[in-house]
C-alpha cells in the first residue's frame, strides 16, 4: 500500500496523532472537520478506484465525494475490522460500479462482456529488444498520456485489477478481497491485463523511445 | 522441463510477481537467456508496469481535494453521522 494511504493523522489542534479509532470516535460525537483529516490520505486511492471503473476523471470525483458522504452517514457502522481506506474504498467501487451500470443502455452490450477469463492464449506485441524507459520520462505529457490510454483501451474487469495491484500497489490478496474475485482469478485477469497493456502500450513507447531514454 | 515462448508468455506475470514454483522460474529463465523475443516481452512489460506504478502517472485531477472537501463541507452541515 502506497506511503500516502496510511491511518492515521493528526489535527492542526491536538499534537498528539490520532490513531484512526480515536478520530471515528469524535467525529461521531460531533468533531465534522475531523472527518476531512481521515480522508485526506485515502483520496488517491478512492479517486484511482473510481477511475479504475468509470474512465472518466469527472465522473470519477463524483463518485468519490457521493462515497466520501456515503461513508460520513455510514461512520456508525464502522465496525474497525478492516482499516477506514479499505472501507472507504470499497464503498468508492461500489458507488462507481452502481454509476456504470445505471449509465449501460441495457440493448447496448459492450465488446468486453463477452471477454471471458478463460485460458485462452494471450500474444504480447513481440519485440527484438527493449530500451529500458526511465521514470523521469513520466515528465513528459505525452507519456503520461500513452500510459493512461493504454489502461482505457482495457475492458473493466482487467482495468480493475491492473489499477489495484500495479498502480495501487495492493498485493494479491488485497486485490481479491477488495474486488470480491478469488486469487486465482485475480493471477489470471492480472496476466491478461498486463499482456493487453504490454501489447497497446509497447510498441508506441518503442517507437517513441528515443525521446525518452538518455543519449 | 522446456518452455516454449507461448508458455513463458503465460507464466511472465507470475514472474514478476514472483509466484512461481522454483522449477518453472528456473525454466524460464534459460528460455529467457536464449530467446530476445521472451526478454523483450518481459522487459517491456515490467517496465510499463514500473511507469504505471509511479504516481506522476496518475495524479489526481487538479483542485480535487478542494472541491471534495467543498461538497462536504456544505453537505455534512445537513447530516449527522449514524450513532454507534
Amino acid at each position: 500500500m502506497n506511503s500516502n494511504e496510511t491511518q492515521s493523522s493528526s489535527t492542526t489542534t491536538d499534537p498528539q496523532p490520532l490513531t484512526e479509532a480515536e478520530m471515528i470516535s469524535r467525529i461521531i460525537a460531533g468533531e465534522r472537520e475531523l472527518f476531512y483529516d481521515l480522508i485526506k490520505p485515502c483520496e488517491r486511492a478512492v479517486f484511482l478506484t473510481a477511475f479504475s471503473v468509470l474512465k472518466s476523471e469527472a465522473d470519477a470525483e463524483e463518485v468519490v465525494q457521493e462515497a466520501a458522504l456515503k461513508a460520513y452517514k455510514a461512520l456508525g457502522s464502522f465496525r474497525g475490522e478492516a482499516k477506514f481506506s479499505t472501507w472507504l474504498v470499497k464503498i468508492t467501487l461500489n458507488e462507481a460500479r452502481m454509476r456504470l451500470r445505471r449509465s449501460r443502455v441495457e440493448s447496448e452490450v459492450s465488446l468486453e462482456d463477452f471477454v471471458g477469463d478463460g485460458d485462452s492464449d494471450y500474444t504480447p506485441a513481440v519485440l527484438t529488444d527493449w530500451r529500458e524507459i526511465p521514470s523521469e520520462a513520466l515528465e513528459r505529457k505525452e507519456l503520461r498520456a500513452l500510459l493512461r490510454r493504454g489502461l482505457d483501451e482495457l475492458p473493466e474487469k482487467y482495468r480493475e485489477v491492473l489499477i489495484s495491484r500495479d498502480v495501487r500497489e495492493l498485493n494479491i490478496e488485497e486485490t481479491a478481497q477488495l474486488l470480491g474475485i478469488s486469487i486465482g482469478m485475480v493471477k489470471t485477469r492480472l496476466f491478461r491485463a498486463r499482456l493487453m497493456m504490454q501489447k497497446i502500450v509497447a510498441p508506441e513507447l518503442r517507437a517513441q523511445g528515443k525521446r525518452y531514454t538518455r543519449g | 522441463m522446456v518452455l516454449d515462448c507461448k508458455h513463458v508468455w503465460r507464466e511472465i506475470s507470475n514472474y514478476i510477481d514472483g509466484v512461481l514454483d522454483p522449477s518453472v522460474r528456473a525454466s524460464m529463465e534459460e528460455h529467457l537467456a536464449h530467446c530476445r523475443h521472451c526478454a523483450a516481452v518481459l522487459d517491456s512489460t515490467h517496465n510499463i508496469l514500473y511507469l504505471i506504478a509511479d504516481e506522476r502517472t496518475f495524479t489526481l485531477p487538479a483542485g480535487f481535494s478542494e472541491r471534495l472537501h467543498a461538497r462536504l463541507e456544505s453537505e455534512l452541515e445537513k447530516s449527522e453521522p449514524a450513532s454507534r
